[in-house]
């Protein structure tokens, strides 16, 4: 397996700024191509019934339109869903995969019938073998059509908001009482270790016991050391319950406080770009 | 840094919307081509959508807005930075009347590559049926069984209407046949490029030593007559068919191969990947009619239709064959003349279209 295998495609404009696209595994692109495959043969067993439709027309016709509509239909399919379709066929708008241009320009018609035309090769000797061998050589995961096209797959993952709401539901916080501190901390927290604390949050049911007091342990230290709280507000509450008030405060803004980096409701304002651009 | 994200969000989304509203226009309306003006806003807006990226990513709480905000940069990427000719609206009749014969002789060397292996391999088998009678048997498909008998047998059945009384009622579906066939041929063709061309050469050099045992056999058993009218009608079209599919291979594997050449591997493969289709594309055109005239007409021999009339059939083909692909698309078309008009001096000499109209 080639070392430098990613599973991002990071593209560095020239005005320098990075943007990542997350790249497509075999196993994910190997379930689209079964579910394009099974779409193939429903519509070539679709197109094939048609052609008898002429057969009272001309028999000879109808023999000569069973051979050549499911032939068009298997190259023509990958080519023409990827065209007109921005990159997607059937199999990878289930699975929400995208072709796109290895370098992240536009989608060229050429790349597209170039990519598709070139997996007869790919599929060798059985089951896309060949195509298979070369995603796992290749640090992009491309087949060898892909290589040729200049072509990646990319995932479009559908990103769910962490539902705080639910987390923090009926919870006493009791560092909401001092607002100053809170604000204090949220000045003082990293975008960086937020991620972490709410991360660990949402994970916490999958850790083992003592990996969860060790990993709440270390956590709610780094965060005793950025704010100093009262006595009395710490006092008998557990690492994790020190880290989820942090979390709370971080993330959820109150009516009247100034709002916190990243606070929920600014996703929510978002939803209707958003929801446009998927 | 972002102070009042809020307060940054709700600044900067009118900009993201127009930036939206112009990639969503330009994505899909073809023909749409900002005038100077709306290209400086676009690249403003592209420029202002960047630098919210740079300054967003510092907020890890904020996913949804750094994944928009990567969604939106990378589209306006794509439109600002790509080089390549805008697809426009299908045209194909200018495709195939311009831009294939264009394409095929921009590409000519591989072509007479092609030509030159299957000529290769049409000398080899035709020298092995001379020296060696039983080369035939070996040789010889399965799929060509048919051949393996005597020629003079084979004429006499065919001159008596054998096989046009086979196919009675069924020429459509024959010709069907040999439509997906052929164009599957010269798909693996192209496809074989990726080996480097080792898989297209084989192609070429094992149907050229297959033409040269069957050419020879016929001749050397006195019907080369036959055998012109039989092959010509189709075969003018149907080889060069081959030929094509087959530079359009080599092209592939001169690309991958990259010998002499300071371009990188990805820039190679960018700039031979539309020649590649274009050419696929013309090959299909072609095998289509190629497999009309094998179906209703090769098939049918003295003394339904002389022999003469078939090859001057074949040679009229082959003759407007070699003339459309020598002279289509010489000149330039329409909208080049008006490019030419619009960029009279060292623009219109840049471009590598124009540049290629005017050779």
């Amino acid at each position: 397996m080639n070392s430098a295998r990613t599973s991002t495609l990071d593209i560095r404009t020239p005005e320098g700024i990075v943007f990542s696209l997350p790249l497509a595994g075999p196993t994910v692109r190997f379930l689209a191509f079964v579910i394009d495959l099974s779409t193939v043969m429903v519509v070539t067993q679709f197109v094939a019934s048609m052609a008898l439709l002429v057969v009272t027309v001309s028999p000879d016709l109808a023999r000569a339109l069973r051979i050549l509509l499911p032939f068009v239909v298997q190259v023509g399919y990958g080519i023409g869903c990827e065209w007109f379709w921005r990159g997607q066929t059937v199999g990878k708008w289930i699975l929400r995969l995208r072709v796109m241009d290895a370098q992240g320009l536009r989608l060229q018609p050429s790349q597209v019938v170039i990519r598709n035309l070139l997996r007869p090769v790919d599929q060798l000797p059985l089951l896309g073998l060949v195509g298979a061998v070369a995603m796992f050589l290749n640090r992009h995961n491309q087949r060898l059509g892909d290589l040729a096209a200049n072509t990646v797959v990319v995932r479009m993952p559908r990103l769910r908001e962490p539902d705080l709401e639910q987390m923090f539901a009926g919870k006493y916080n009791s560092m909401r009482e001092h607002p100053h501190l809170g604000a204090r901390l949220r000045q003082r927290v990293t975008p960086a270790e937020a991620a972490v604390a709410l991360q660990a949050l949402l994970r916490r049911d999958e850790l083992d016991p003592a990996a969860r007091v060790e990993l709440f342990g270390a956590i709610a230290a780094q965060f005793r050391e950025l704010v100093e709280f009262p006595p009395d507000v710490v006092e008998g509450i557990t690492d994790e319950q020190w880290v989820r008030n942090v979390v709370d405060v971080v993330f959820r803004a109150r009516p009247g406080e100034s709002p916190a980096p990243g606070a929920g409701g600014e996703v929510g304002e978002l939803a209707q770009p958003l929801a446009g651009q998927r | 840094m972002i102070i009042d994200l809020e307060k940054f969000v709700s600044a900067e989304r009118p900009h993201w919307d127009e930036l939206e509203r112009l990639l969503n226009r330009l994505e899909n309306e073809p023909d749409f081509v900002p005038d100077l003006a709306g290209l400086r806003r676009l690249h403003y807006l592209y420029e202002r959508a960047s630098s919210d990226l740079a300054r967003i990513a510092t907020f890890s709480a904020e996913p949804e807005v750094r994944r928009y905000l990567e969604n939106l940069v990378a589209r306006a990427y794509g439109e600002i930075h790509e080089t390549r000719k805008k697809a426009h609206r299908l045209r194909p009749l200018e495709w195939l009347l311009v831009t294939f014969p264009r394409t095929f002789r921009r590409r000519a060397r591989a072509f007479w590559l092609a030509t030159s292996l299957m000529l290769a391999g049409t000398v080899v088998g035709a020298a092995a049926l001379l020296f060696e009678p039983d080369a035939k048997a070996m040789l010889m498909p399965r799929m060509f069984a048919n051949h393996l008998g005597d020629p003079a047998k084979r004429v006499a059945e065919e001159e008596k209407g054998g096989r046009s009384d086979q196919l009675s009622g069924r020429k459509t579906t024959f010709s069907a046949q040999l439509m997906r066939n052929n164009i599957q041929v010269s798909i693996n063709a192209l496809a074989l490029g990726l080996t480097c061309g080792v898989g297209t050469i084989i192609v070429l050099f094992y149907n050229g030593i297959i033409l040269g045992l069957v050419g020879a056999d016929y001749v050397q058993a006195g019907f080369g007559r036959f055998l012109a009218a039989w092959l010509l009608p189709h075969g003018s079209i149907e080889i060069p068919a081959i030929l094509i599919a087959s530079q359009a291979g080599l092209v592939l594997a001169a690309a991958l191969i990259g010998r002499g050449s300071r371009e990188s591997l990805r820039e190679r493969l960018r700039a031979a990947a539309p020649d590649l289709a274009t050419l696929i594309g013309g090959v299909a055109v072609m095998l289509v009619w190629a497999g009309f005239i094998e179906a209703f007409l090769s098939q049918y021999h003295e003394p339904v239709l002389p022999y003469e009339v078939k090859i001057a059939f074949g040679l009229v083909e082959l003759g407007a064959l070699v003339a459309f692909l020598s002279r289509a698309g010489l000149k330039p078309t329409k909208e080049e003349r008006a490019q030419l008009g619009t960029f009279p001096t060292a623009d219109a000499a840049a471009s590598p279209t124009l540049s290629r109209a005017r050779s």
